[in-house]
């Protein structure tokens, strides 16, 4: 009778039909929550009503087992923190024990980091990016972002030996030099990705039923973002400009020159003009647009480290790695570091007392923050869209239950 | 007749046994569960995508465990995840097949002495065939596990003399998720029966 009225009135507001609600749980083994994630649903027909993230299926007591063994033992656990961007995870946890013991670390080393650490941010957006396109059905980006990750595997292959748990970084520096030629390769790279993602850009971004699956669902207002806590692209997307590479820089990043990407929803002349301020579109293009301007320091990076060839070999910024004891024994104290990883800012608070193992290792990672406000976001959307939220916030479940 | 052409003499006359001929179309076309976990679900993921291409063997992804021939386990499995293993695992038809992938799903990996909350080897759950070794292990040893699964399939027979039960295929070492599981639900329900017992003689 309803629907009927409805179609002789056509300007009249359709009457909303209320179902018996419903339980659905959706994981831990479910193709598109990116690892054991299990969401209990409740819906409402096709309706979301609320949907609770239930984690703890991937908890590996990380944390407690960097309070057993020493400081540089512990590298290759926070290579299993988040095995998406190893590099960078490596790197956050060696700029926490290099603040705590107060190393130097050299110029050479500190190149060398952010290079690999940028080549990671790439191959790890190239997964988020593709698997994004994957939940929303069109299987070839997929395909591309592995082809392109592949090539960055192959320049980690040569630097250290691994595929995807690398364990390069060090404490006071990077594990080894850079082989011959392998800075060539890196300069080489950067020149066959870009080509390379104009045309995934042509393939993917502009796709008008891409766009209307993302455009104006999961929305997520830059006051929310800031008082949830959500962080790096994420926070990126809903148009606020944080970047810990910009406003608290570490490393040499305050000597590179490179643009903070934001989400510009709904703006006519931007590049989601049909979309609001925050949309799960405008977090996926921030990433898009991050892995340009990973490939403008890239080139940078390369260029100084061409000049950093040319030292004399006992030079002190040809060094690689700072020269420490081998068994680290750090004075009492604590420290707190952060840096910034694909997945946002990540942080490590580590308290020594005096002995060779940290007294507390904490870790603050970005997917967290991110399941922290996925229940309020997804309220009322269709189940459909739910996938393209969890896609669009990237969450890697190792890094929430660590 | 296309490739065979005449072949195998005038009419084209292969014969074999039933054994070799079912073996021949499992080992070609298994179709694995896309259960990825932690790490090597990544490499599991770039294994089947465009450099090392799975589907080379026949081997397509399938998101439910309703279609899946074998089951990679690939990661790290905590005692929470351990039963939804093995309920993945039931959930599978027969004939079915188990490669543990890395280090973890072996052994329990980097977090087999500190951790308290990793299973220490996924065979206590369910009867694995093929281990491959690494931690991730790499696309390649992974091939090579495959491969050696299809050695373990072309062995399998399927028909028996009348009158001879089939041997068990694999012993399973804990079938109970409960013995391991501090979280399992049994105990518990047993409890507030008991509980619900006593109210009950009480009133």
């Amino acid at each position: 009778m309803s629907e009927a009225q409805s179609v002789l009135n056509p300007g009249a507001a359709k009457p909303r039909v209320h179902a018996e609600e419903m339980v659905l749980s959706m994981g831990p083994h479910h193709p598109s929550t990116h690892g054991v994630l299990r969401l209990e649903v409740v819906t409402d027909g096709e309706v979301v009503v609320s949907a609770r993230p239930d984690i703890g299926y991937l908890h590996r007591a990380i944390e407690k087992i960097g309070e057993y063994i020493d400081y540089r033992q512990f590298m290759p656990y926070t290579d299993r923190v988040d095995y998406l961007c190893s590099m960078n995870s490596n790197y956050a946890y060696a700029l926490g024990v290099e603040a705590l013991g107060g190393y130097k670390v050299p110029l050479r080393a500190e190149l060398l980091r952010v290079l690999c650490a940028e080549l990671n941010r790439i191959s790890s957006h190239m997964i988020c990016i593709g698997a994004l396109a994957m939940d929303m059905g069109a299987y070839t980006p997929f395909l591309h972002g592995i082809c392109h990750r592949e090539k960055v595997n192959d320049l980690f292959e040569d630097v250290c030996g691994a595929r995807l748990t690398y364990n390069y970084y060090t404490i006071g520096g990077v594990s080894y030099d850079a082989p011959p030629g392998f800075i060539d390769k890196a300069g080489r790279f950067v020149d066959y990705l870009w080509p390379k993602m104009v045309e995934f850009n042509d393939l993917i971004t502009g796709n008008s039923i891409f766009q209307e699956r993302l455009c104006g669902v999961g929305v997520v207002s830059p006051e929310d973002a800031i008082n949830w806590g959500l962080v790096g692209p994420n926070l990126r997307g809903s148009g606020v400009k944080w970047d810990i590479r910009r406003n608290e820089p570490y490393s040499i990043y305050d000597q590179l020159d490179f643009d903070v990407p934001i989400g510009d929803g709904g703006d006519p002349n931007g590049s989601n003009p049909q979309g609001v301020l925050g949309d799960s579109y405008d977090r996926y293009v921030v990433r898009v647009k991050e892995v340009f301007e990973s490939l403008k320091i890239l080139k940078q990076v390369v260029d100084r480290l061409y000049e950093n060839e040319k030292l004399p070999a006992d030079h002190p910024d040809r060094l690689y790695q700072a020269k420490l004891p081998a068994r680290l024994k750090i004075k009492p104290g604590e420290a707190y570091t952060r840096s910034e990883n694909p997945r946002g800012e990540t942080g490590y608070y580590v308290v020594s007392d005096g002995t060779d193992t940290p007294l507390r290792l904490k870790i603050r990672t970005g997917s967290f923050s991110a399941l922290g406000i996925f229940e309020k976001v997804t309220r009322g959307l269709m189940i459909g869209d739910v996938i393209a939220v969890i896609g669009s916030f990237d969450i890697v479940l190792p890094e929430v239950d660590r | 007749m296309g490739i065979l052409n005449h072949k195998f003499g005038e009419n084209d006359v292969i014969f074999t046994n039933v054994d070799t001929l079912l073996n021949l179309g499992k080992e070609h076309s298994l179709w694995y569960l896309l259960f990825a976990t932690a790490c090597c679900g990544i490499e599991l993921m770039q294994w089947g995508a465009s450099k090392y291409d799975s589907d080379r063997f026949g081997m397509i992804p399938r998101s439910t465990p309703r279609q899946a021939d074998l089951m990679i386990v690939a990661g790290t499995i905590t005692l929470k995840m351990a039963s939804r293993v093995k309920r993945l695992y039931e959930q599978m038809p027969e004939p079915k097949w188990v490669i543990s992938m890395g280090s973890c799903a072996n052994a329990g990996g980097p977090f087999c002495k500190y951790s308290y909350s990793v299973l220490k080897g996924i065979d206590k759950y369910v009867p694995v065939d093929v281990y491959v070794p690494g931690c991730p292990p790499r696309p390649e040893a992974l091939i090579d596990g495959v491969f050696k699964l299809r050695e373990v399939i072309h062995e399998e027979r399927t028909l028996r003399k009348q009158g001879k039960t089939p041997p068990p295929r694999k012993p399973i070492v804990v079938d109970d998720p409960g013995a391991l599981d501090p979280f399992a639900k049994p105990k518990i329900a047993e409890k507030i029966e008991a509980a619900a017992k006593e109210l009950a003689n009480k009133n």
